[in-house]
């Protein structure tokens, strides 16, 4: 297997409005770690409320042309850093609901460490690199961009 | 030609979403070429004056340094708020 098959066996990447299922990405990431010990995976989760209120969901913009290739830089390097065998990335855009699925990250490694900090690590840098936006909408109607956080930064600058 | 986009924001605040913009001899890095299109209207100069507005050359980040030629694609957003 050449460098690209293997890289195409190892990450997955979907930025699209469909819902998806914790489970069937579970597995499927399952069916890729032929020698890991560890998976862990981390869900990402539409917010009921903001600083200054309720809100009524929201609606994620993205760049699509640069989406995935962010995407798949920081997935190859989590890969490189914390030796994961295989990671998923499923992120949404369009009109989300309270409480609706926003992104899945899921990464598979030899051991428990390597998997927890990999995922953290690709969360990190999605919030603080990839290419999307949040439009907050109040329950009144009104909508708003959600402006980017310093803790997310620092959250990053910590690796 | 150079295809200029932006998103969130700087899309309402420019009042577009896509511009075609000819790239004079003059201008050859992404400072300069910032430069160019904050001289074209108010509302460009407002959005882009913006110092946390983020700039990427054909779908790479970029800086005020990076070099910009016909044909590329030059993109200004704000700060990112997916995840």
């Amino acid at each position: 297997m050449d460098s690209d098959q293997s890289e195409q066996e190892a990450i997955h990447i979907r930025v699209e409005p469909q819902d998806f299922e914790l489970g069937v990405e579970y597995e499927r990431l399952r069916e890729r770690s032929h020698t890991s010990g560890a998976i862990v995976v981390f869900t990402g989760l539409v917010r009921d409320f903001n600083a200054s209120g309720a809100l009524d969901g929201i609606v994620l913009e993205h760049y699509p042309a640069m989406t995935h290739k962010s995407l798949k830089a920081i997935a190859r390097k989590a890969v490189s850093l914390w030796g994961l065998e295989s990671v998923t990335i499923v992120h949404r855009v369009g009109e989300l609901r309270n409480h609706d699925q926003i992104v899945l990250v899921g990464v598979s490694a030899t051991h428990r460490a390597a998997a927890f900090d990999g995922a953290r690590y690709i969360m990190d840098y999605l919030k603080t690199e990839a290419p999307f936006w949040k439009k907050e909408v109040t329950s009144s109607g009104a909508s708003d961009w959600v402006e980017a956080k310093e803790s997310d930064q620092r959250a990053r600058e910590r690796w | 030609m150079i295809k200029v986009l932006f998103f969130a924001r700087v899309r309402d605040q420019v009042g577009c979403s896509e511009l075609e913009v000819e790239l004079p001899d003059t201008v050859s890095n992404v400072g300069a070429f910032t430069d160019l299109l904050k001289s074209r209207s108010q509302a460009c100069c407002d959005a882009l004056s913006n110092p946390n507005i983020l700039v990427a050359v054909n779908q790479e980040m970029a800086s005020s340094q990076t070099t910009v030629e016909d044909g590329d694609e030059v993109a200004y957003f704000p700060p990112v708020t997916g995840g």
